[in-house]
C-alpha cells in the first residue's frame, strides 16, 4: 500500500547527483520551481526540459521509476488539464454536449499540464537522489544563519530525523494493533463516517501510548549517550562544496536566466 | 584491581500514585572492579534496573553515594563524565537508536561529545568490527532482527570508548539466537577489550560465565558470589521467583534422595562427569 | 473444534521484486481438545499460520477448514471465525485502550452485539479464567496495574469472545520466571479444565516439553516436524540444523546413553530424568 509512493522515496545508486551537496540540491530545487513558473511560452519550456533531462541522466535512477512517482497524482493531473480546457473562453472547437472547447483552452491545459508534470518529476529528484539524513543535514545547515532570529534549526532537524527513524516502526505496529483489535471483533471497514471513526478510537489510543512510551524510553537512551542539544556537538559527515557542486549552480543559473530573457524579450 | 563503580549504602525512595513513599533500594553497597564480568539476577521490581540507572547518573541517590570512576553522580558536573565512562544499553531494542542509517547512529554518542569528524569515522569503523555488524553500516535499523539492533546499540556505546557498559535486560525482548548473539558480542568484548560489564537479566541461564552474580530481592542485595556458588542455593532460588539451569535443579534433587553429587553443578558436561564417576 | 489445514500457502507482495513465499503447502490437521506447541525459528511462519486460523490473512490457495466448515470461502462471516478461534498476540498488554479493565475486557462481547447480562458475565468469567478479582479490580485502570497482571486482562479480552480454540503467541516473552510460570499455569487449566484446544507458540523448549500433547516444528514457511514431544525432540540435530535447540535435561540424557549407560534418552522433565538416573545408578 505505502510502498507504492516513490514520492520521497530514496533511490540508492551511486551517481553525480547523489554525491551533489544537499544544500546545492534544495536550492537549485527552489531555483528550478521558481524557473518553471517564469516560463510563459511553450519555447521556453525547452530549456526546462533540457535541463531535466540531463538531470534525470546523470542521476542514473531509471526514467519509468520516476514517471511511476506521476501515477497517485495522475487525478490531480487530469484535473489541472480538465479545469483548463472547459474553462478558458476563446474561438470554440469541439462541443462536448454543455462544455465548450476553445482552441485557447487546450493549448492553456497542454501548458498548465506539462507545468505540473515537470514540476513533479524535477521536485523527485531531489529525493530519488538525497537520502532522508542528507537532506536533514543540508536542511538544518541552510537554516544555521537564521538561528540568530531564533529558528531552531537543530531542533528541526532532530525531530525530522526521528521522525523518519519511527515511521516503519509505527507503521508495523499500527497493523499489529489493528489486527489484535480485529480479532476480537472490531471492524475497521464498514458502517458511516461517525462509526468507523468510532472504531478507531481502540487502535488509536494503543498506539498513542506506545509512541509515548517510546518517546519517554528514546530520550532516555539519547541522554545517556550524552546528547544535549546541538552545543558543541560534531558530525561524522562534514558537508562541504566540491567542484561539481560549482558547476551544477552554474547550469541552474543559466536555467533562470534562460527562462527570465526569454519571458522579457 | 580498581573499583570502577563503587555504590555506598544506596538507598532510592519514590512517591508512588498513592502518594506514599516507596523504597525502591533499601541500603544496596557494592563494587564493581575493572574488567569484571558481572551478572545481576532478580525478578521484575526486585529494584536492579533501578540499581542500574544509578550507575550511569539516570537516577540519583535518595541516600547513600555512587561513585564511578571516582566521580560522585550527585554532583552535577560530572553527569556528562560518568555517562561516557559508563554506558547504558537498555531494553527495547527499538526505543534506543536514534538515526536512520546504522552507522550514522552508532556516530550519535561521539558526535554528542564533539569528536573531530575524522576520529568518529575511525571510532564508527570501530565499533561495527567489534560487534560483528561492518556488513550492515548502511541498512536501515528497521531491517535488522532484534538481535542485530541490539548489537548495534551496543556498538553505539562502544564507539564513546567507555571503561564499563550497564546492559538493562538487552536479552529480555529477544529470540533465543538473538539472545545468543548479544551474549557471545558482550562476552567478547569483556574478555578481548576488557570492558567491564553490567548485565542486568532475569534469565538464570545468562550468568554461568560470569565473574561474580549478585541475586537482588525487593530492593536487597540477597545472594552474592561467583555462580556456583550463588546456583548452589538452588531452594533459595525457587522460593524468589527464579530459575536455576535444569542439571543444576535436577543435581539438586539426587543429592536430597542421597546421591553423592556436588551441589555446584552448572553444565551438561559437568553432570555427564560426575555421574560417570559414582 | 477440529482444523484441517489443507496444502496452505501464503505469499506476501506477489509478483514484484519483495515477492516472499512466507507459507508453503502446509497440510495440518489438529484435534479437538488438542495442546499443540507450535516452534520455529524467527521468521519461520509460525506468526503467518496463526493469522491464517481466524482470517486475519487470506491464503494464496489452500484451505483451512474449521468444524468443517470452510473458511476460506469468499462469503464466511469473519466475526464468527474470530469468535470461534481467539488469538493473543505477542506483547498482548499493547493492545489495551479503555480507561477500566471492565470496559476493555467488554470490548469483543460487545462486538459480538451481545446482551448486557451476558456481557457481564462473561467479564466476570474470564477474569476469573485468568485469576483476576472482579470486584477489586474491575474499575481500575489496566495501566495501573503490573506487565504480569497487565497481559491477564489482555488474554481475559480474548477469553471472553469464548473461544473454543486458543493460540497464543509467545505469551510468556518479557515475563520474568515468576510472571512466566503464572500465565503456562492458567493456559494449562484452560486445556485441563475448560479443554479448549490450545496451540501454543514458543521458543522456550522447556515450556514446550512439560507442557503439549504434539509438536509442529516449522522452517521456512514448511512443516519440518510433527509428532509428539518425545519424538520431536529425538531429532536433535535436525532441530539444532534449523536455528531450535532440545532441553538441556534432553542433552543430559542423550549424553548418557551415548556413553552406554542404560538410560531412556526421550526424557522431558527433571522428574523423570531424576527416576531415570536413580534406576541406573542402583542398578550398577
Amino acid at each position: 500500500m505505502l510502498r507504492d509512493i516513490t514520492i520521497g522515496q530514496y533511490y540508492p545508486v551511486d551517481s553525480i547527483i547523489h554525491r551533489l551537496d544537499p544544500r546545492v540540491k534544495i536550492i537549485a530545487t527552489f531555483i528550478y520551481i521558481t524557473a518553471l513558473f517564469i516560463v510563459e511560452h511553450f519555447f521556453a519550456y525547452g530549456y526546462v526540459l533540457l535541463f531535466l533531462a540531463a538531470a534525470i541522466a546523470l542521476s542514473k535512477v531509471p526514467l519509468k521509476f520516476m514517471l511511476r512517482g506521476l501515477k497517485p497524482l495522475f487525478l490531480i493531473i487530469l484535473l489541472t488539464f480538465g479545469i483548463n480546457m472547459f474553462m478558458t473562453k476563446g474561438e470554440v472547437i469541439y462541443q462536448l454536449g454543455p462544455l465548450d472547447i476553445t482552441k485557447e483552452g487546450v493549448l492553456q491545459a497542454v501548458f498548465m499540464g506539462t507545468r505540473l508534470v515537470l514540476l513533479i518529476i524535477g521536485t523527485s529528484i531531489l529525493t530519488l537522489t538525497t537520502s532522508p539524513i542528507q537532506l536533514t543535514d543540508g536542511i538544518e545547515k541552510l537554516l544555521n544563519p537564521f538561528k540568530r532570529f531564533g529558528v531552531p534549526a537543530h531542533e528541526l532537524a532532530m525531530m525530522m530525523t526521528i521522525a523518519l527513524r519511527f515511521i516503519p516502526t509505527l507503521l508495523e505496529e499500527t497493523d499489529k494493533i489493528m489486527k489484535a483489535q480485529m480479532a476480537r471483533g472490531a471492524d475497521f471497514e464498514s458502517g458511516n463516517i461517525i462509526n468507523r471513526a468510532k472504531s478507531l478510537v481502540p487502535l488509536l489510543v494503543p498506539l498513542f501510548i506506545s509512541a509515548f512510551r517510546r518517546a519517554d524510553e528514546l530520550a532516555m537512551a539519547m541522554e545517556s549517550r550524552c546528547y544535549r542539544g546541538g552545543e558543541n556537538r560534531t558530525r561524522m559527515k562534514e558537508l562541504s562544496y566540491h567542484r561539481r557542486d560549482m558547476v551544477a549552480a552554474f547550469f541552474i543559473a543559466a536555467l533562470l536566466t534562460a527562462v527570465t530573457m526569454d519571458r522579457l524579450m | 584491581m580498581d573499583k570502577i563503580i563503587r555504590i555506598k549504602d544506596l538507598i532510592y525512595e519514590y512517591r508512588s500514585e498513592e502518594n506514599e513513599n516507596v523504597q525502591a533500594l533499601k541500603s544496596v553497597s557494592l563494587d564493581v572492579k575493572q574488567g569484571e564480568f558481572l551478572v545481576v539476577i532478580g525478578h521484575n521490581g526486585s529494584g536492579k534496573s533501578t540499581m542500574a540507572k544509578h550507575m550511569n547518573a539516570l537516577l540519583l541517590p535518595s541516600g547513600g553515594k555512587v561513585y564511578v570512576n571516582g566521580l560522585d553522580t550527585s554532583e552535577e558536573n560530572n553527569v556528562w563524565n560518568i555517562r561516557q565512562t559508563a554506558g547504558m544499553v537498555f531494553q527495547n531494542p527499538d526505543n534506543q537508536i536514534v538515526a536512520t542509517i546504522v552507522e550514522e547512529d552508532i556516530a550519535f554518542g561521539p558526535e554528542n561529545l564533539g569528536v573531530p569528524p575524522k576520529e568518529i569515522r575511525m571510532r564508527v569503523d570501530e565499533a561495527l568490527e567489534s560487534v560483528g555488524m561492518s556488513a550492515h553500516r548502511k541498512k536501515g535499523p528497521h531491517l535488522l532482527s532484534g538481535g542485530q539492533k541490539q548489537r548495534i546499540a551496543i556498538a553505539g556505546i562502544i564507539a564513546m570508548r567507555p571503561k564499563c557498559i550497564i546492559l538493562d535486560e538487552p536479552t529480555a525482548m529477544l529470540d533465543p539466537s538473538g539472545r545468543k548473539e548479544v551474549l557471545e558480542t558482550i562476552r567478547r568484548l569483556n574478555k578481548d577489550e576488557g570492558i567491564t560489564v553490567v548485565h542486568i537479566t532475569h534469565f538464570m541461564d545468562e550468568a554461568v560465565n560470569a565473574d561474580r552474580v549478585i541475586v537482588m530481592e525487593e530492593g536487597n542485595m540477597v545472594l552474592e558470589g561467583n555462580p556456583k556458588e550463588v546456583f548452589a542455593q538452588v531452594d533459595i532460588l525457587k522460593k524468589l521467583g527464579l530459575d536455576v539451569p535444569q542439571v543444576t535443579e535436577l543435581t539438586s534433587k539426587l543429592i536430597h534422595e542421597g546421591i553423592d553429587l556436588p551441589r555446584d553443578i552448572l553444565t551438561v558436561d559437568e553432570m555427564v562427569m560426575h555421574l560417570c564417576q559414582l | 473444534m477440529s482444523i484441517i489445514i489443507e496444502n496452505l500457502t501464503h505469499i506476501y507482495n506477489p509478483s514484484s521484486p519483495f515477492e516472499t513465499v512466507a507459507l508453503d503447502n502446509i497440510n495440518v490437521e489438529i484435534k479437538a481438545g488438542e495442546f499443540i506447541g507450535l516452534i520455529g525459528h524467527t521468521g519461520s511462519g509460525k506468526s503467518t499460520l496463526t493469522q491464517h486460523l481466524n482470517g486475519l490473512l487470506k491464503p494464496t490457495s489452500g484451505k483451512i477448514i474449521i468444524n468443517g466448515f470452510d473458511i476460506t470461502k469468499k462469503d464466511v462471516k469473519l466475526r464468527e471465525i474470530r469468535q470461534k478461534v481467539g488469538l493473543v498476540f505477542q506483547y498482548p498488554e499493547h493492545q489495551l485502550f479503555e480507561e477500566t479493565i471492565y470496559k476493555d475486557i467488554a470490548f469483543g462481547p460487545i462486538n459480538l452485539g451481545l446482551s448486557e447480562e451476558e456481557v457481564d458475565y462473561r467479564v466476570k468469567d474470564s477474569m476469573e479464567l485468568v485469576g483476576l478479582n472482579f470486584d477489586a479490580v474491575k474499575d481500575r485502570s489496566p495501566f495501573e496495574l503490573s506487565g504480569g497482571q497487565r497481559r491477564r486482562v489482555a488474554i481475559a479480552g480474548v477469553l471472553a469472545m469464548r473461544p473454543e480454540v486458543l493460540i497464543l503467541d509467545e505469551p510468556t516473552a518479557g515475563l520474568d520466571p515468576k510472571g512466566r510460570d503464572e500465565i503456562l499455569d492458567q493456559i494449562k487449566m484452560l486445556h485441563g479444565k475448560y479443554k479448549m484446544t490450545i496451540i501454543l507458540v514458543s521458543h522456550s523448549m522447556e515450556d514446550i516439553a512439560r507442557l503439549v500433547d504434539r509438536i509442529i516444528v516449522m522452517h521456512r514457511g514448511a512443516v519440518a516436524l510433527t509428532g509428539e514431544p518425545r519424538d520431536v525432540f529425538k531429532n536433535v540435530e535436525l532441530l539444532e540444523n534449523i536455528g531450535l535447540a532440545v532441553p538441556q535435561i534432553t542433552y543430559l540424557m542423550k549424553k548418557l546413553k551415548a556413553l552406554g549407560k542404560p538410560v531412556r534418552d526421550d526424557v522431558l522433565t527433571i522428574e523423570e530424568a531424576k527416576l531415570e538416573i536413580q534406576n541406573w545408578l542402583r542398578s550398577k
